[in-house]
């Protein structure tokens, strides 16, 4: 409940925000929407000495059209994402998977750029992101790069980010009226999912990624590769944890996790080719 | 004669909003911890991280010289602060064993939890820092962590009593030797089933705070708790601390939320005392949700055995019963009483002949040890007798409601003295089930059933059921001492008029969100015809109000609002004396309503209560040898215990692919007796099922073998909210309480009662087509799935 003490800055832009970073270093965590962060620190799971806040950092909280994709600024909050028309119209799986996130006080405060950075398997816009094909864009001392979404997760809480970088803005794919589904087993509405899909499906495309089956989300392959190759959606499904190493934990043993993704596969799929 | 027969109440009975609500909603009631307390010290508590070790060593050098940080005392440090050990109230055995349990452990740790080291700093965050600072050493023990192994003795937690049986109580009630046995061999039908009562996290909104205060004057001390019990608070704190009872004061400011777990005389309480008398100062704590996890005591931990003999048509001709109740690490304020609670409630609502055997074994494990928690022993035993009625159902191949009501004890019956020797005062099982198979469409969804539950079915339809009596109003004071309880049952009140007419309503109950002040006020509104704006109501200041027993079991309202009512009346026989003198008629020929005495038969001739409690207070005019001033006080003991009662149904459908369930329908039918207000009666129902139907499908205190707590934040542990349950649909019988004058019995704990069974049940029900015919709980969608798979696997 008492955190250990930290120091805090508040950064008004990426720049000054990763010069600080540099100036504190190890020590120093960015702030966005605190709703990841803080808990860990209550619990004194992680000791920061420096805090930078960058949750005010007012243009980076954007949604824009950029042609192809949706662009998303990192520090646009969860219930922002829900609501936006552009993404309800281009990119609704990614609408209707922050509507569930948390409950409104958490999508009120969490950030998108928070949530993909902290990299937790047992969140849903990490696997949803990951379904879409996104890219994500990060910012360092010495400039941006781009990260396919497929090559940011290295880990339990473990990206590819470098400590002085920043994630800036999210880039996802447009759907083209692809047909989605999305579905979180949990126990409470308010929960992380125990497990979860995000798929999508269009004529010759899928792309299907699970939600706390293993140490990183997972881009179920095996499915979307059935599927292309003319695999009914029950048989399709049957492949969902091929690429999952689930773990135990109290809510579920790794053998329920795969029966639930296989079961969960099949209703998301159904429910994206109805 | 109730209340309710003598004339039409206008405030009882109406739905009226709380009048605590406003400050609680706004953030302006005042809790321990909003105290402000200038100069206090800040307690933080090193605790044990092993459920069984020997102390070796502790290093408290750096956490001593750390920034803020005033003084850090070890468990043998603080030896001599003690007059004696943390109470235990209820030896429920002549030779029940009870070790010593001190606030601070010295020599030996017995569970993940329990307080090593004391740390007072000049601020939280210091206090807190300087825990990471001491070094323990430990030799670390087996832990002790299924209450059933532990009976074996192979590990024994504490030496000094050769054992883990902490005591092994009977009732046994036999209308001829032998004939429960009897009963047994010859029953057409028995069922034999073993239920697991996980234990339960209380999880109060408001973790426990503590502040002690020492007078800057002589040796008082005045304790601010977050408690459920300042009275009886005072008088253990006093014996444990080896202070004058006189010279302590008890508050519980705003209180949020007990459910049992704010019944208890804590270790936190004794040391802030201990503290403040050392260090001449204030010294104050408050426990971090984690710590509320493990420090403050759990609810539930048995394992039932239960046999039910019946003859040919169903109807029970005997109850066996075994019990092995986890007491944890040591014996709080009443936790070996627990379990005896619902020893009486075994056989449920039903006519049973005098064929009963109970027997209870209290066990210590090296785990947080349990207490009461809402219904305390009675949901346990309402669980066990209403599952078992399921089963005995399932094994007679009839329908669950018919085979209750060939076993109802019937209206008629009542007053029915039951094969306990205790008294049910009143009851009508029948209407309430009915009522409820009504409101559940009970005929509609057995036929609904016949069409979805096929085979191969991925929904499958359930209904389950509960019929409850609850043993509450805690307590005729003799009962108490026939089962060894170490206090009465009794509760005070005072009424006190002012002089401008304005009533004080002084009472020993403690409320923690029960809403008492609203309907302590309407009682005395109705009383007394005077606006219930112009009573206030006083509580939970052992200064203010010196007698009280204090609020759990259901107690408050059957007995503390009983003892209001009596106050009133004293009021009124006074002021009636007084209003005579001014009429100059007898006091017989007056008759008082609406807060008016008049001359019967002559309306005009009238006095109102301001003008007799003036007259009071002036004292210019009383008559001869009358003492001034319209004030009386009035203590209650209860000549039985409230019995409500009701039935509980529950509608749901288990999806048989994911084991994942969804209540379709949740009807409670509940009888507490006339209600006072029923608005507030509703919030408890609605609370107490949620909370029992948490136990059904979300809670549990996980540990692992190493007597580790898993689920330490609410992040797992699952407290179900408002998204997480049903719409519940509540509807009432009203049955009056014969033995009160207000006809009311409690409500508190009701739905907890009759909850977690009608879930079960209801689940069972679903599944029991494709061969599921037991589900433990709390029936998570995993628990479902793998019951389910194994029923598959069993064909
Ligand atoms: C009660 C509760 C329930 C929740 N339920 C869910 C749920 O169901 N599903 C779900 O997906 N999530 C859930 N969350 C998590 C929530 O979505 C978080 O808000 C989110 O995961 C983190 O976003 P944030 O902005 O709060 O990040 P913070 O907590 O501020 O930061 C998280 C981490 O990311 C780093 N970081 C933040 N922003 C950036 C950036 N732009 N660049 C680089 N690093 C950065 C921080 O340094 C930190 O290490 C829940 C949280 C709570 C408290």
């Amino acid at each position: 409940m008492i955190p250990a003490a930290f120091d805090y800055k508040r950064a008004s832009s990426a720049a000054e925000a990763i010069s600080l970073v540099g100036q504190y270093g190890d020590e120093a965590k960015f702030l966005a929407g605190g709703h990841s962060l803080i808990p860990l620190m209550k619990l004194r799971l992680a000791q920061p000495a420096m805090l930078i806040d960058i949750g005010r950092i007012k243009d980076l909280s954007y949604i824009k059209d950029g042609g192809d994709f949706i662009a998303i600024g990192a520090l646009t909050r969860h219930m922002d994402v829900e609501k936006s028309a552009l993404v309800l119209k281009e990119v609704p799986l990614l609408a209707h998977a922050a509507g569930y996130v948390g409950d409104a006080q958490v999508r009120h405060r969490g950030t998108i750029g928070g949530s993909l950075a902290h990299a937790d398997s047992a969140s849903d816009l990490p696997a949803t992101t990951l379904a879409l094909g996104a890219t994500y864009v990060a910012q360092g001392p010495k400039g941006e790069r781009l990260i396919a979404a497929a090559d940011f997760y290295k880990g339990f809480l473990e990206s590819a980010l470098q400590p002085d970088e920043m994630l800036t803005e999210i880039r996802v794919p447009k759907m083209n009226g692809a047909k989605w589904g999305f579905e979180k087993f949990n126990r409470r509405a308010q929960d992380w999912a125990i497990v979860g899909v995000a798929a999508w499906r269009s004529k010759d495309a899928s792309g299907v990624a699970l939600v706390n089956m293993g140490s990183t989300p997972i881009l179920a392959t095996s499915v979307s590769a059935a599927l292309k190759s003319g695999a009914s959606v029950a048989d399709a499904a049957q492949l969902a944890a091929a690429e999952a190493e689930p773990q135990d934990d109290l809510n579920a043993s790794s053998e329920y996790r795969v029966h639930l993704a296989k079961v969960l596969v099949r209703r998301a799929l159904e429910k994206a080719s109805a | 004669m109730t209340m309710t027969e003598n004339r039409q109440n206008s405030v009882i009975g109406t739905r009226q909003l709380r009048r605590e609500d406003p400050a609680l909603l706004t953030g302006e009631a005042k809790f321990t911890n909003d105290l402000n307390l200038p100069g206090a010290l800040h307690l933080s508590i090193l605790r044990s991280p092993h459920a069984h070790a020997k102390i070796v060593s502790i290093d408290t050098a750096a956490a001593k010289a750390s920034p803020g940080v005033v003084a850090v005392y070890t468990g043998a440090e603080l030896q001599s602060q003690w007059a004696g050990p943390m109470p235990c109230a209820w030896p429920v055995t002549p030779d029940m064993k009870n070790p010593p349990h001190f606030p601070l452990a010295a020599s030996k740790v017995c569970y993940v939890g329990d307080g090593v080291v004391a740390v007072l700093a000049t601020s939280e965050s210091a206090s807190r820092d300087a825990l990471d600072l001491i070094d323990v050493e430990y030799k670390v023990l087996k832990a002790v962590v299924d209450v059933e192994e532990a009976l074996s003795d192979a590990n024994i937690i504490h030496e000094d009593l050769g054992t883990n049986k902490s005591y092994t109580w009977n009732l046994k009630i036999e209308a001829t030797e032998g004939c429960v046995e009897d009963a047994f061999q010859k029953a057409a039908f028995k069922v034999s089933e073993r239920y697991v009562q996980q234990r339960l996290l209380p999880m109060a909104m408001e973790p426990r705070a503590v502040a002690a205060v020492p007078q800057p004057f002589g040796g008082d001390i005045t304790l601010y708790s977050s408690t459920q019990i300042p009275h009886i608070l005072k008088v253990m704190a006093a014996l444990t601390l080896g202070i004058p009872e006189h010279q302590v004061r008890v508050v519980a400011p705003s209180v949020g939320g007990g459910f049992g777990s704010k019944l208890d005389v804590y270790a936190e309480e004794l040391l802030c005392m201990a503290l403040a008398r050392k260090h001449s100062l204030p010294v104050r704590w408050v426990e971090e949700r984690s710590e509320n996890s493990m420090a403050t005591i759990h609810g539930r931990g048995q394992v039932q055995y239960v046999e039910l003999a019946a003859d040919k048509s169903g109807k029970l001709t005997a109850v066996r019963v075994r019990i092995k109740a986890d007491m944890g690490a040591y014996l709080q304020l009443v936790t070996p009483g627990v379990p005896i609670l619902g020893a009486f409630l075994y056989a449920g609502v039903y006519d049973i002949p005098l064929a009963y055997d109970f027997s209870c074994d209290g066990i210590f494990t090296t785990l947080t040890p349990t207490d009461a928690y809402r219904g305390a022993g009675r949901p346990e035993a309402t669980y066990a007798i209403e599952s078992a009625m399921d089963a005995l159902a399932r094994a007679m191949k009839i329908d669950p409601l018919e085979l209750r009501k060939r076993n109802f004890i019937q209206k008629e019956q009542f007053p029915y003295t039951a094969f306990s020797g205790l008294t049910y005062d009143s009851g009508d099982h029948l209407q309430a089930a009915e009522k409820a198979a009504g409101l559940a469409d009970y005929a509609g969804i057995r036929a609904q059933q016949a069409k979805q539950n096929v085979p191969g079915a991925k929904k499958r339809l359930g209904i389950g059921m509960s019929s409850y009596f609850e043993m509450c109003g805690l307590a005729p004071s003799r009962v108490l001492a026939s089962l060894n309880y170490g206090a009465g049952g009794w509760e005070a009140a005072t009424v006190r008029v002012l002089p401008t007419c304005k009533v004080q309503v002084v009472t020993g109950t403690s409320p923690h969100g029960q809403g008492h002040e609203t309907s302590w006020a309407m009682i005395a509104s109705e009383k007394l015809g005077i606006p219930q704006e112009d009573i206030d109501v006083l509580h939970s200041d052992t200064a203010i109000s010196p007698l009280g027993l204090d609020t759990y079991g259901s107690r408050s309202l059957p007995v503390g609002g009983v003892a209001i009512a009596g106050a009133c009346d004293k009021v009124i026989d006074k002021a009636r004396l007084i209003a005579a003198h001014q009429l100059e008629c007898s006091a017989d020929d007056l008759e008082f309503a609406g807060g008016v005495f008049s001359v019967k038969g002559s309306p005009d001739r009238a006095v109102p209560m301001a003008a007799i409690a003036f007259a009071a207070f002036t004292a210019h005019n009383l008559p001869d040898g009358l003492e001034p001033n319209l004030e009386a006080q009035y203590t209650y003991d209860p000549p039985n215990f409230s019995w409500p009662f009701g039935t509980h149904m529950c509608v749901l459908e288990v999806d048989t692919e994911t084991g994942q369930i969804e209540i379709l329908k949740y009807v409670a039918v509940d009888d507490c007796g006339v209600q006072i207000n029923p608005l507030i009666v509703e919030g408890q129902v609605h609370g107490g099922v949620i909370q029992g139907l948490a136990q059904a499908l979300f809670e549990e205190a996980v540990y692992d073998t190493d007597g580790n707590l898993k689920t330490t934040t609410l992040a797992e542990y699952l407290v179900p909210a408002a998204s997480d349950v049903p719409s519940i649909t509540t509807a009432h019988t009203v049955t009056p309480s014969p033995t009160n004058q207000l006809g009311v019995k409690g409500i508190g704990e009701a739905g907890t009662i009759g909850a977690a069974s009608t879930v079960i049940n209801a689940v069972v029900d679903a599944l029991s087509g494709i061969g599921v015919t037991s589900m433990p709980m709390p029936a998570s969608p995993q628990t479902v799935w793998r019951a389910i798979q194994s029923a598959a696997q069993a064909k």
